[in-house]
């Protein structure tokens, strides 16, 4: 049952970002390009996808547990440390160089060619390799 | 060109109904990244077949709805030094970060997350930059 609603989950997730345009890299980079042909889609999906979203977030109030059974995730920590910081930039600055994030490069994989495998593979092995940079950077900075 | 946003306003509200099941029937946090690498790294393993099922969601349902457009192409780039060094800096980045931009932006923003606003400011600041400095200046993407 549970996987049965990752799956509709997973299936309106892909489904939004195909209709949306979100597998198109030139229109993520797009809204990136503030200083050349902006193009203001991905605020209308970021600003679609937060309505049913902020009002799942409001039942959770009124409930104790998910429906089938599982504990809603905790309230949001409010620390802002370094590895929020930097790991978003440099998730920015990949997300700008290429025009893909992780949702899209999965949703795309059956259409995007061999370039798109070429990022997926990269962006696994970033995600592999992540575990050992966190332990580095949590050496360098100590204070946390 | 005119009607892109409300293509992109549908899709949107579809990742957020997309999201909202995630959320309150798992009881889960839709992110990409947090559901690819837990399986990646192996800290997601004892769900593994619930992440699974999310992905097989993902590719699925775009390859139903590829016949009914005319024409679909994502432009992805050809450099491949480009692709491997943004395939490295999103896959370490996000997992440092604990997010991307459906767990920070979507879901995170969605519920007030300091986390969430700082990540998305962070990650747009570093892509605007990126996009301009590789894109006006070196002309390489």
């Amino acid at each position: 049952m549970r996987n049965l609603f990752a799956f509709a989950a997973g299936g309106f997730f892909g489904a939004g970002l195909f209709i949306s345009g979100m597998t198109d890299t030139t229109k993520v980079q797009g809204w990136l390009d503030v200083f050349g042909a902006w193009d203001p889609t991905l605020a209308f999906v970021m600003g679609g996808a937060m309505i049913p979203m902020a009002i799942a977030w409001l039942i959770t109030r009124r409930r104790t547990s998910a429906v089938l059974g599982t504990a809603f995730p905790p309230t949001p920590s409010r620390k802002i440390d370094r590895k929020l910081v930097i790991g978003s930039l440099m998730f920015g600055v990949g997300w700008g160089l290429a025009g893909l994030c992780p949702g899209p490069s999965i949703a795309a994989l059956s259409y995007g060619g061999v370039g798109l495998y070429v990022f997926v593979a990269a962006m696994i092995t970033g995600m592999a390799i992540a575990p050992f940079v966190r332990t580095r950077l949590e050496k360098i900075v100590p204070a946390e | 060109m005119q009607v892109d946003w409300i293509w992109g306003l549908a899709g949107g509200l579809l990742i957020g109904i997309g999201g909202a099941v995630y959320l309150l029937f798992n009881g889960r946090i839709m992110g990409a990244s947090g559901i690819i690498g837990g399986l990646v790294d192996g800290s997601g393993l004892d769900t593994k077949w619930e992440r699974l099922s999310f992905l097989v969601g993902v590719f699925l349902l775009p390859i139903v709805l590829y016949p009914l457009y005319r024409e679909v192409n994502p432009h992805i780039t050809d450099n491949l030094l480009i692709l491997v060094a943004a395939g490295l800096f999103v896959g370490v980045g996000t997992r440092l970060a604990n997010g991307c931009t459906s767990g920070h932006g979507v879901c995170g923003m969605s519920r007030l997350s300091l986390r969430g606003f700082v990540a998305t400011a962070c990650y747009i600041l570093a892509g605007g930059i990126g996009v301009l400095i590789f894109r006006h200046l070196f002309g390489v993407i």
